[in-house]
């Protein structure tokens, strides 16, 4: 498997399974416009997962299309961080996930837009676009309720805290990263991390919330070592169709 | 009682109607022209060159190639909108290839002022990059925005503080 493989899956699965879980909430999100909001992030993300995953096929040259890496392939063979299959939880821990990712992605899709691959370029140039709107919302909603009533901002504390050891994974570099950035085609993730606490301090301070003391960081979804469980729990209803009648179409 | 279907949009695929019935075209601009009469299957009142989606046509014989982009990279309508250029085309008796063209991305900038103009007829306020200017019902000015996200990927929701009427407003991109 080549390193280019491993971080075009990596991109498209971060979009893949973040998408599906936010579509989780559709109709049960706490207000139709939060609703709307969510699916349609929701959907920008699919359609980044199609064109990720669609120049990770046509790298690996093997036959396979986006949609069978994204409904064939099984748990192990996912390449997401573990920070975007964390279950929904309430909208307060969802808005907080999108927010910790949606700086991260936008920074690294920011970076992505001068990458030596061209055809990445032009994905990253076409997803940061969306991705800088989903990163205003995501940044004003954490604000507003971290600021907000004494069970908004517990509410969102606790969702920090929670989802603090999940934020490591995102800047670690492991011998992928190091591949890329030799080839000039994605920046280190290490080197994204001063610009995102930069950002993040300015909103959660904002937000009259607490940052974390630890640093202890989760691995093994980026790697694919060790998903948690939640994820082979979320494939199985994403991929349902494809288990229970192998090969539909339509 | 049984109620009567409604009439299908016009340009989907419900829509049987030949979306052209003149002679093969022998010039890319004849092709444009039949692309230029494709409304957007979500705001049916601005065409797909409006839009400014379509990116280049190129016309060898019968064989005609046409370069879409998608306006955000999810929207459903992408492949409404490549159907009905592939049936309008072969209506036109031409054999079309559709590629998506992801670079340079789309940007409202490519918006044709007609297309500005009818989406504020429409009730839809046009893009513009401090907000919709106007209100597209009563054209007051003090506005707020209810939600950044609306019915549509391409559109958020707005309300008039002047005439209470909520609308949609294009956004800017």
């Amino acid at each position: 498997m080549s390193d280019l493989f491993t971080f075009l899956t990596r991109m498209g699965d971060n979009t893949l399974v973040l998408g599906h879980r936010l579509s989780e909430w559709c109709g049960h999100a706490p207000v139709l416009e939060e609703d709307i909001a969510l699916a349609n992030t929701a959907l920008d993300l699919i359609g980044q997962t199609q064109m990720w995953l669609g120049l990770a096929a046509q790298v690996e040259g093997a036959g396979r299309s986006a949609d069978d890496l994204a409904m064939l392939r099984d748990a192990w063979d996912f390449r997401n961080l573990l920070l975007v299959e964390r279950p929904n939880g309430d909208f307060g821990a969802t808005i907080m996930r999108q927010c910790l990712f949606d700086r991260f992605h936008l920074l690294l899709l920011d970076a992505l837009t001068h990458s030596t691959d061209t055809r990445i370029a032009a994905i990253a140039a076409k997803a940061v676009k969306e991705v800088r709107y989903h990163a205003d919302r995501s940044a004003e909603l954490v604000i507003g309720l971290g600021d907000g009533t004494a069970e908004s901002h517990t509410r969102m504390q606790t969702a920090l805290d929670a989802l603090w050891p999940y934020v490591g994974e995102m800047f670690t570099d492991d011998a992928t990263d190091t591949a890329m950035a030799a080839a000039g085609i994605a920046p280190l993730p290490s080197t994204l991390r001063a610009a995102w606490d930069t950002q993040m301090t300015d909103i959660l301070t904002q937000a009259t919330l607490t940052r974390p003391d630890g640093d202890f960081a989760h691995q093994g979804g980026k790697n694919g070592a060790q998903h948690s469980e939640h994820l082979g729990h979320m494939l199985s209803q994403m991929q349902w169709l494809q288990r229970a009648y192998p090969g539909a179409t339509w | 009682m049984v109620k009567p279907s409604p009439a299908p949009v016009p340009g989907s695929a419900a829509d049987t109607t030949p979306r052209y019935d003149g002679p093969v075209p022998q010039t890319e601009g004849e092709v444009w022209a039949i692309l230029s009469a494709i409304p957007d299957p979500e705001i049916p009142v601005i065409t797909i060159t409006d839009l400014g989606i379509v990116r280049d046509v190129t016309l060898i014989g019968e064989e005609v190639i046409v370069a879409v982009t998608p306006t955000y990279s999810g929207c459903p309508a992408t492949t409404v909108i490549g159907l009905a250029i592939e049936t309008a085309l072969r209506d036109a008796r031409l054999m079309p290839t559709i590629l998506t063209q992801i670079d340079p991305p789309w940007t409202t900038d490519w918006l044709t002022d007609e297309a500005r103009e009818k989406l504020r007829r429409y009730g839809i306020a046009p893009p513009s990059a401090t907000g919709p200017e106007a209100c597209p019902h009563c054209g007051a000015t003090t506005l707020t925005k209810v939600s950044q996200f609306g019915s549509t990927p391409c559109k958020a929701a707005w309300r008039c503080d002047a005439c209470l009427e909520p609308f949609d407003y294009f956004k800017c991109h």
